[in-house]
């Protein structure tokens, strides 16, 4: 078998993509089909039902569920103010009188003769959603939001954190194996999309934050600098609302690694343009990875350096990337003793082959850069298209 | 379906792979006769879960040479070497059942819930209780945040007071839930409370959930009930939650029974062997996102899921929970902590890669340790009070154990451990997969241990609702590999002090007598089928299981490792030192023989 499917991330100079934005509640829908939006286009909107908070009136004041509603001074559904009294005691002398207030402003939900209980809601918080891309919509959902759709190119990461965000493509290194460290990012990288290069540490981001850097797209980071970042053990790769003051982006992984020249490339031919990204990940059934989407109807910023692409060899053409593994593919290794490291695949023995560990699985010769043929289990690769 | 059954077709629908399998019979016994897969299709773009079903039978027609498909239909009866007699699904697509419970008291009614709904095969999101010092706000927002698949409801016992339970159902209500699949159906919820309560209930949900109302899972304090309200979980799992997934409705019209929550068929079959076998176990599965325990002690039943104790997903949740220090303690080798956290959060974000260096073997080998020791104890931590259906205590004697939260999990009276999941299954060597268990387990006295040999327990579980005897069959005969039996001996002795001494009758009738000094181990070699006879004495402060000091004798079992004699302690005693600590873990690997070069 000289073609098998391996997975790889998607990296693509021109592609058209569609986003589905819908509201987590029914709401009212601002667009129609086939307006153009930008990223910061209110889509839809929904009330938020407010925060519901409980107040114990009857043990306040000391009286059984079945009295309530003769010491209240609210009904359900009329409006209050916090520190407003609710319900009151009636002594016999008036300064013994007991008051329970409202601890918030908004509304009586619900007067339990049961419980005892009364809830009161906050008022409704109104929620705008955006339409994340420059596009135009192409389909309505009613009540939920709306379908946008934009020609772009598009970058998938293998990890992120934080959420959506949009900003200038810009550059702080030369080469997808530079180290991106603090002195290289500057005021003029505020609000931007930051590339990297092969690794960040914890000071550059923190560098990156302090300038106003709204992401940083960069090959690796270090497990220890994460923790220190979010503040505790990141265990599951469920992420997107993290707030550590910016959304990155890993596009190879853990440690050193430098980024795929094509993603670099990619990256770089796009330097100036408006992007949008997001670093929510999701490794589960459904698998969810980070993103830079570049929409391609628009012209450079004209004030925005001229993308030195010289300078970081980036390649006008850019094949399909999907489908199958084939002799000659170039693959990245994603795993030990060979992590990072960019082979070409060689051969694809059909049959399964033992491993120093012992199992018997299915694998292929790959030939290293520095000429060796090495043997990788086919699990342990991701296709890399130039 | 046809009396007389020759070929039975069964599939499982997981998260990420649907697998088919086929059991036909043959001189009168049914055995496995071929395995199937196709990646699961819930989610886009296919959106249908038969498409991957119709892939994985595919696989099986053309490994069988069975024709079993016309078209998209699934041929029935058979006849020759066409069509099948019965077809059966258990499905997890789509993260599985999720479940959200409540009940007035933690320790009580919230826990019979909790136990109720993971027995039924769910994964339990949260436990909302009366008294477990959330605010009432708070639990409303948590209400609201979760997306259940449904909501379980007990709380107090029959002809008791109803407030509490009114009050849990005044916060439903203002939170007002919304289904985690589908935005035009109301949320099932399951209400199993105090029966005084219902009207009220029903004046307080009714209309803003899908009220199904069943009988209290705790109608008198030393009773639990939780039968009913399991039965109306499955009834529910089909008629809501798998009507709403993708392709479901059309599947659910091509078996010929109910399609069963992977866990709870699982479990199904666990009972049935424990019953059938009349032994103590404990089966656990660890999968690549969540780890099950099953346990069965004096026939009651047990299951817990660790949501995020896992191989692959939720590997680096395994070292943020049980620490650096814990998971070192099984590496034969220093590992700076970079390298081992940076390898660790790579396999979570590439999930499908594996192991090609013994190393790399070993880290997730000590990763497995340390989530299978996890699971196991946060099972305990369940498994305990009143357990199964109309189990009747003295009301002191149900304080008492609520007080102390005594486990059911009795480790001296566990007879077999069942294991299952790709780093038990597919460990390269058995007594990789033996010595995981026993180290993660820590098994006390005589144990025997198997591993399932290619996760085919959810198909055999929902058979074995229908044919019992096809599913117990295949499940001795072709799902379980015997690893053997080991002995350990509970205390702790200096170093070179004697353990215990043995003597081992082998089938061939060759005697092994031999003294184990503490902190040793030794395998001795005792095939599939085979029994030999032991005695073993120990010294005065150790413990096989009839007191300290006192001789055992017994049959043991062989299997693909033979017999492991555990000499190192309960727990069992690691060297604090790293060189020691390294030298002692290499000396138990040559013991069982457990890596290529020794190590």
């Amino acid at each position: 078998m000289a073609h098998v499917y391996t997975p790889g991330l998607r990296v693509t100079p021109r592609m058209v993509i569609r986003k589905r934005r819908v509201l987590p509640i029914p709401g009212e829908v601002l667009v129609r089909e086939g307006d153009p939006v930008e990223s910061s286009t209110v889509v839809a909107r929904a009330l938020l039902p407010g925060k519901v908070y409980t107040v114990n009136v009857v043990n306040r004041l000391g009286i059984s569920p079945g009295e309530i509603r003769s010491y209240m001074l609210k009904k359900e559904g009329e409006p209050i103010e916090a520190g407003e009294p609710i319900a009151e005691s009636r002594p016999f002398i008036k300064w013994l009188k007991t008051q329970v207030l409202s601890p918030i402003t908004g509304t009586i939900e619900m007067v339990s003769e049961v419980t005892g209980q009364v809830l009161v809601r906050e008022p409704p918080q109104p929620l705008e959603l955006f339409a994340y891309l420059d596009g135009k919509v192409v389909e309505v959902v009613p009540k939920e939001g709306a379908v946008v759709e934009t020609t772009c190119a598009f970058i998938q990461g293998i990890f992120g954190i934080g959420g959506e965000t949009v900003g200038k493509l810009a550059f702080a290194v030369e080469r997808p194996d530079d180290v991106l460290t603090p002195e290289k990012i500057g005021p003029e990288h505020r609000g931007a999309i930051l590339i990297g290069g092969s690794f960040v540490a914890e000071e550059t981001i923190k560098r990156a934050r302090e300038v106003g850097v709204n992401a940083l797209v960069v090959g690796g980071l270090n497990d220890l600098d994460l923790r220190r970042l979010l503040g505790y053990d990141l265990g599951v790769a469920i992420t997107g609302t993290e707030r550590i003051g910016l959304t990155l982006i890993l596009t190879e992984g853990f440690g050193k690694i430098p980024m795929a020249g094509r993603t670099f490339d990619l990256l770089a031919s796009k330097e100036g343009w408006k992007a949008s990204c997001s670093g929510a990940t999701q490794i589960r059934a459904g698998v969810i990875r980070p993103e830079v989407i570049i929409p391609l109807d628009q012209a450079p910023d004209p004030k925005s350096p001229p993308s030195p692409l010289s300078k970081r060899g980036a390649r006008g053409d850019f094949p399909p990337e999907e489908g199958g593994m084939s002799v000659g593919d170039t693959v990245r290794i994603i795993r030990e003793p060979y992590f990072g490291l960019i082979a070409r695949v060689k051969e694809l023995p059909p049959e399964p082959r033992q491993i120093a560990t012992e199992s018997k699985v299915r694998v292929l010769i790959a030939s290293l850069p520095d000429g060796h043929d090495v043997i990788i289990p086919r699990a342990n690769v991701e296709l890399i298209e130039e | 379906m046809p009396s007389e059954l020759h070929a039975i077709l069964a599939t499982d629908c997981g998260s990420t792979t649907t697998k088919a399998i086929l059991i036909e019979r043959r001189s009168g016994e049914y055995r496995l006769s071929v395995r199937g897969e196709a990646p699961t299709t819930v989610e886009a773009p296919f959106e249908d879960v038969t498409r991957g079903v119709l892939n994985a039978i595919q696989e099986v027609e053309e490994l069988s040479g069975r024709t079993i498909l016309d078209g998209e239909r699934i041929i029935t009866p058979a006849q020759g070497r066409r069509g099948v007699d019965l077809y059966v699904s258990t499905s997890s697509a789509g993260g599985g059942l999720q479940v959200m419970v409540a009940g007035v008291v933690k320790q009580m009614t919230a826990e019979s819930a909790q136990r109720c709904a993971l027995g039924a095969g769910a994964i339990v999101m949260d436990v909302l209780a009366s008294n477990d010092e959330r605010p009432g706000w708070e639990k409303i927002e948590r209400i609201r945040q979760l997306r259940p698949d449904m909501l379980l409801l007990s709380g107090g016992t029959d002809g008791g007071t109803i407030s509490h339970g009114v009050e849990l159902a005044e916060y439903i209500a203002a939170a007002n839930p919304r289904p985690r699949l589908g935005t035009g159906y109301q949320l099932p919820l399951i209400y199993a409370g105090n029966r005084d309560a219902r009207e009220k209930i029903k004046e307080i949900l009714g209309g803003k959930v899908a009220l199904s109302i069943t009988e209290n899972i705790r109608p008198v304090l030393e009773q639990e009930n939780l039968g009913p309200a399991r039965h109306r979980i499955h009834e529910l799992f089909l008629e809501h939650v798998m009507a709403q997934a993708p392709g479901y409705r059309k599947l659910i019209t091509w078996t010929g029974a109910p399609i069963m929550p992977t866990p709870a068929a699982v479990g199904l079959l666990m009972e049935t062997v424990a019953r059938k076998r009349g032994v103590n176990l404990l089966g656990v599965d660890i999968g690549g996102a969540t780890t099950d325990v099953f346990s069965v002690f004096e026939g009651v039943f047990n299951r817990t899921v660790s949501a995020n104790l896992g191989m692959s997903y939720s590997i680096s949740n395994v070292l943020a929970e049980a620490g650096l220090e814990h998971v070192n303690r099984w590496l034969p080798f220093e590992m700076e902590e970079q390298d081992l956290r940076n390898r660790i959060k790579n396999k979570m974000i590439r999930p499908t890669t594996i192991p090609q260096t013994l190393e790399d073997l070993q880290v997730e080998q000590a990763l497995a340790r340390e989530a299978l020791r996890l699971a196991l104890e946060q099972h305990k931590a369940l498994a305990v009070g009143l357990k199964g259906v109309h189990r009747e205590r003295s009301i002191s004697e149900a304080l008492m154990q609520e007080a102390a939260g005594e486990t059911l999990i009795d480790l001296w009276k566990l007879d077999l451990i069942i294991g299952s999941g790709g780093i038990l299954s597919h460990a390269p060597r058995r007594a990789q997969a033996m010595l995981m268990m026993i180290d993660a387990f820590q098994p006390l006295g005589i144990t025997y241990l198997a591993v399932d040999s290619i996760f085919m327990m959810p198909h055999l579980g929902v058979l074995s609702t229908v044919h019992e005897e096809a599913a117990t069959f295949v499940f001795d005969k072709d799902c379980l590999i015997p690893l053997g039996t080991c002995l350990a001996a509970a205390g702790a002795g200096g170093s070179g002090e004697v353990c215990f001494e043995f003597t081992v009758t082998l089938p061939n009738g060759e005697v092994v007598k031999d003294a184990l000094p503490f902190g040793e181990l030794k395998s001795l070699p005792l095939g599939e089928r085979e029994e030999a006879l032991i005695e073993a004495t120990p010294t005065r402060g150790f413990d096989l299981g009839v007191g300290k000091g006192r001789k055992i004798e017994g049959k043991v079992q062989g299997g693909a490792v033979g017999v492991i004699l555990d000499a190192r302690g309960r727990p069992i005693a690691l060297a604090k030192d790293l060189k020691m600590r390294v030298d002692q873990l290499r000396r138990w690997a040559k013991a069982v023989d457990l890596y290529p070069d020794g190590s």
